[in-house]
């Protein structure tokens, strides 16, 4: 391709044009997506404004482009920025840290460093042997995977960014309660006993620190990738959520689903725990059901608890964690999310 | 010859590397060994924070990414030249 044969300053100056270009196109097609919703149902098909039919098919036509765009978006300006971390830096920041300090810099570092679940050994390992604490690492362990860009993209565009923001917060401060928790239980010893025998090189280190035109590239296979394996889950997600918002009426689903109902959060929990599936599905139907009574908090702790546990990387993590810890990492991380669905439910 | 391991624990990204590390090896037209490492005990020993990660004569010159066949070529040539 001809972008190989430009000088390096050349090709970050013609990459940064593209992306500018595409930023401009992405807003032009946002703004559009209502008028076009609108106009293909009410106009186009001819529906009645209140009518079932109307109301979902608005809401899908609606909601599908718009969550497509924010995610396509979204995980764009979320790997770009990522490119600016690494978990070697990670590491280097941590290291030293106590207790306190180090759970926090540790949670806010898992959000920002590019984290993928097959990696969480390698990691784990990587820091707990240069010497970070058992708890600090925990911290980063748990809100890696839990503050995922899909989730908040996701939460961001159904709910809001006071939601997404929200969502944010509590699992940063789940990860740190939870890491500082671990940490004084002293559970060194449930970890498998290769881990600390060092025989790591430290001389080794393929540092590789990208250019802008490469940062993108990188940025655009990322929402290739994951737009592209994802999208099937938000318009099947977006359907559920179209049919109920239209077809379920108002306040059916307080009962069960409501804040009056005190054990939806654990319900919720104890469903998502063996869960593992992607937000992108999921969040849309959560939308809908909540607009029709099921309240915030339950939904929230459902989503935390699904992305925030998975069995897959439960049993990856069996490699270097023995189950006894496993069973404390798990436990403390459900009763966590259980005490902040409450939360939730309380304040909002 | 050149010895070439793959670090990982066989998820898509790890086979992707592999593939592209063959085709390097097949265009270059040189002697390589290509071997997965998939224990996280031997990957240790490489100071390995994210995988998949590329393996070189024993010197680790990737980690946490999928580097494209023409950078993995400049690798293995670098290689050559130092061996």
């Amino acid at each position: 391709m001809i972008i190989q044969k430009l000088h390096v300053r050349d090709q970050n100056v013609l990459a940064w044009l593209v992306v500018i270009a595409a930023v401009m196109a992405w807003i032009g097609f946002y703004n559009l997506i209502e008028p076009f919703a609108n106009w293909l149902v009410y106009r186009l098909l001819s529906l009645a404004e209140n009518s079932h039919l109307g109301e979902s098919l608005a809401f899908f036509f609606y909601d599908v482009p718009k969550i497509l765009l924010l995610l396509g978006g979204m995980i764009f300006l979320i790997t770009t920025l990522r490119s600016f971390f690494s978990p070697e830096q990670t590491r280097a920041w941590l290291g030293g840290k106590r207790e306190g300090i180090g759970n926090l810099l540790a949670a806010l570092l898992g959000v920002v460093t590019p984290f993928c679940s097959c990696s969480a050994v390698p990691l784990f390992i990587g820091f707990v042997e240069s010497g970070i604490p058992l708890g600090v690492t925990f911290s980063f362990l748990i809100a890696a995977p839990m503050i995922n860009e899909v989730a908040l993209v996701m939460l961001l565009g159904l709910f809001g960014w006071r939601i997404a923001g929200l969502y944010l917060i509590s699992g940063v401060s789940i990860a740190i309660l939870a890491g500082i928790i671990i940490g004084r239980l002293k559970l060194e010893g449930q970890v498998e006993d290769f881990v600390w025998q060092v025989t790591a090189n430290n001389t080794q280190n393929a540092s590789y620190t990208p250019n802008w035109a490469e940062r993108f590239k990188a940025a655009w296979q990322s929402t290739k990738d994951i737009v592209g394996k994802v999208w099937p889950y938000v318009l099947i997600g977006i359907a559920v959520g179209a049919g109920i918002h239209g077809y379920v009426p108002e306040s059916a689903l307080a009962e069960i689903m409501g804040k009056k109902a005190w054990w939806s959060v654990l319900a919720a929990v104890a469903l998502g725990v063996p869960l593992y599936s992607n937000a992108a599905g999921f969040l849309p139907i959560a939308s809908a059901l909540i607009e029709k009574g099921a309240s915030l908090g339950t939904v929230l702790a459902f989503m935390m608890s699904v992305v925030g546990l998975s069995l897959p990387e439960m049993i990856i993590l069996r490699r270097v964690l023995k189950p006894k810890l496993i069973a404390v990492f798990i436990a403390t991380l459900t009763v966590g999310i259980i005490i902040t669905g409450y939360l939730f439910n309380i304040i909002l | 010859m050149l010895t070439i391991k793959i670090l990982g624990s066989g998820c898509e990204n790890c086979k992707r590397l592999a593939y592209l590390a063959e085709r390097a090896v097949t265009h270059l037209a040189v002697e390589a060994k290509i071997i997965k490492v998939t224990e996280y005990a031997d990957m240790m020993a490489y100071n390995i924070m994210s995988t998949p990660g590329l393996v070189v004569n024993e010197k680790l010159v990737s980690s946490g990414r999928i580097p494209s066949e023409a950078e993995i070529t400049t690798f293995l040539t670098s290689a050559l030249e130092t061996a």
